[in-house]
């Protein structure tokens, strides 16, 4: 935590999503259309949380960085973008639309926004939890010809670089990457702060901006059509054993343990 | 000329299973078989590997000194070259395919189907959201590539038997210089397998009580070859660190067989696993919500039901 650690990075930019809070339980709409979000709860996806905490985390290890947060979506998400000014961010973005963003329009859309804000840092959750696509990172790094460090579970930044540990499935890499960059974030790279009620007043008074997506100038048609929403197959009722023995026979029986 | 091109995930001289599972879904688009393109600085063997695999037409090999990592933002332009000629572009649903397979897209103009576990039409897919608690249809329109990532657990592994041409192949593609490798740590040396690859996985909830008693857990999942995960109550009581966390805001697995001992079934929770081939439950709570989902279920003490299984099964 030396005093020049982040000496660099002058301006943080965070994408926060609104999704169903990770405590509901999700129902569908009966024309399998989409999933009921009428008088549901909605939160910051969880993953883009973490990014911000450790947004938070960099410019309290001593560098004064603006921390600028993002979202696409509509009205209501700025709910969301006042829960990230009450953490401590410093300003929000709003590109408001009320159609279906995917990933690759949102990173267009995201791509926009860097142009004209140049941030040293891009950090988003690694997936949303609705649509669970874990694209938009990636996504948004290609189009912006700049390094991409998903998963991360470790960031360092020392003379204009990230060290970023990821978690990958044969255990943790690490890569190190020129900034400015795209990180996203996994479960383990902290835990984000509760947010306090003073916070929140304070929240209030700070800036939040809103632009239409129509007015960015990108191509809005989607590469992908959702044709429909449906239940997973159900599982298949289960049976209860009296012992040990007779769990071990099962097993058995269904060919595991032979 | 094949439609389909599958990218081989390999460790630089074993090819990833995932790949032969990438290849039983890109069959079930075209039954003709699919061109596997291998990434790495000496593809020689793995080529081989995946030559071998029935089904493959071609196996098309990019050996160059960068590519001895597999590094999304050095893979993914020149990826997107030798994709030039395919409609269909599959990885698989790992780490390494969720890093690279979007950075191609966004690269071939195109959005990309993520995890991928139903073939239902030529350009129409199945897809779980919300953690699995929906499945979401989906159509890429005419006229643009397919770029998707594969969900393995959905396909089983296509059989050996192939012999399929190995042809080396040169990419001109700029490759950057911002990103660089420096290491991969595996799990400190044990052979315990990976949550996510894991055949058998032995989770633990609150009611193991400590980090001491996860001991139990690892004992028997030595044992019998397992993966050991935990229940988000487990991780925030601080027995187990958050990467063996098992659920929607932790890992979501599919493994064949999945065993809770001492997990109450908490909804975020059970997102995690619902695609689990089978599903044992073992709770002291005849109540307990896991029971709900559990293919097998014992109202028993884990500490009494683990040593005995210790027995029986090692």
């Amino acid at each position: 935590m030396g005093e020049n650690r982040e000496w660099n990075v002058k301006k943080i930019m965070v994408c926060l999503k609104r999704v169903v809070d990770y405590n509901v339980r999700i129902r569908l709409r009966p024309d399998g259309s989409g999933v009921v979000t009428d008088g549901v709860k909605m939160s910051v996806n969880p993953f883009d949380e973490i990014a911000l905490e450790e947004a938070l985390r960099i410019r309290e290890g001593g560098s004064p960085v603006e921390i600028l947060v993002v979202s696409i979506g509509p009205a209501d998400c700025q709910q969301q973008l006042r829960t990230g000014l009450a953490m401590g961010a410093d300003r929000a973005l709003l590109i408001e639309s009320d159609i279906q963003v995917e990933p690759l329009i949102a990173a267009k859309a995201i791509l926009k926004v860097i142009e004209r804000e140049q941030p040293d840092l891009v950090l988003l959750g690694k997936q949303a939890i609705d649509d669970d696509c874990n694209q938009t990172g990636q996504m948004l790094a290609a189009l912006w010809q700049r390094p991409q460090a998903t998963f991360a579970s470790k960031l360092e930044i020392v003379d204009g670089r990230a060290t970023v540990t990821r978690e990958v499935d044969a255990g943790l890499e690490v890569i190190n990457v020129d900034l400015p960059a795209v990180v996203t974030t996994d479960l383990r790279l902290n835990e984000p702060r509760y947010v306090k009620l003073p916070d929140i007043m304070k929240a209030k008074k700070k800036p939040l901006q809103t632009e239409s997506l129509a007015s960015l100038g990108i191509d809005l048609e989607p590469r992908i059509r959702v044709l429909k929403y449906e239940e997973p197959a159900p599982r298949q009722k289960g049976v209860m054993v009296a012992d040990v023995d007779a769990l071990v026979a099962a097993l058995r029986d269904k060919g595991i343990f032979n | 000329m094949s439609k389909v091109l599958i990218v081989a995930e390999h460790s630089g001289n074993q090819l990833n299973q995932s790949t032969a599972r990438c290849l039983s879904c890109a069959r079930e688009i075209d039954p003709a078989g699919a061109d596997v393109v291998v990434f790495g600085s000496n593809c020689g063997e793995v080529a081989h590997q995946a030559a071998a695999l029935e089904g493959v037409a071609r196996v098309l090999t990019v050996e160059r000194e960068e590519n001895q990592a597999a590094l999304a933002a050095i893979i993914a332009p020149q990826l997107a070259v030798i994709a030039a000629d395919h409609d269909y572009i599959l990885g698989p649903s790992t780490t390494f395919g969720k890093d690279l397979m979007p950075r191609t897209a966004a690269l071939l103009g195109v959005g990309q189907v993520s995890d991928l576990m139903a073939v239902t039409g030529p350009r129409q897919f199945q897809r779980p959201v919300y953690a699995g608690n929906a499945i979401v249809t989906v159509e890429v329109p005419e006229g643009l590539k397919v770029v998707a990532t594969v969900r393995t657990a959905s396909f089983k592994p296509a059989a050996e038997g192939g012999a399929a041409s190995i042809v080396p192949n040169q990419v001109a593609a700029e490759l950057p210089a911002h990103t660089r490798f420096i290491e991969l740590r595996t799990g400190g040396g044990d052979a315990r397998p990976d949550l996510q690859t894991a055949r058998i996985v032995l989770s633990g909830g609150r009611g193991v009580g400590s980090g001491e008693n996860f001991k139990l857990l690892f004992a028997l999942a030595d044992r019998i070859g397992a993966a050991v995960g935990a229940s988000r109550a487990a991780v925030d009581a601080g027995f187990v660190p958050n990467d063996m966390q098992v659920g929607q805001t932790g890992k979501i697995i599919a493994p064949e067989v999945y065993f809770a001992f001492g997990i109450s079934g908490a909804i975020q929770h059970l997102t995690g696993i619902k695609d689990a081939g089978l599903i044992v439950a073992v709770n002291k709570d005849p109540e307990a919500s896991i029971f709900q989902v559990a293919d097998i279920g014992l109202v028993a003490d884990l500490f009494e039901v683990i040593p005995a299984l210790d027995k029986k099964l090692g």
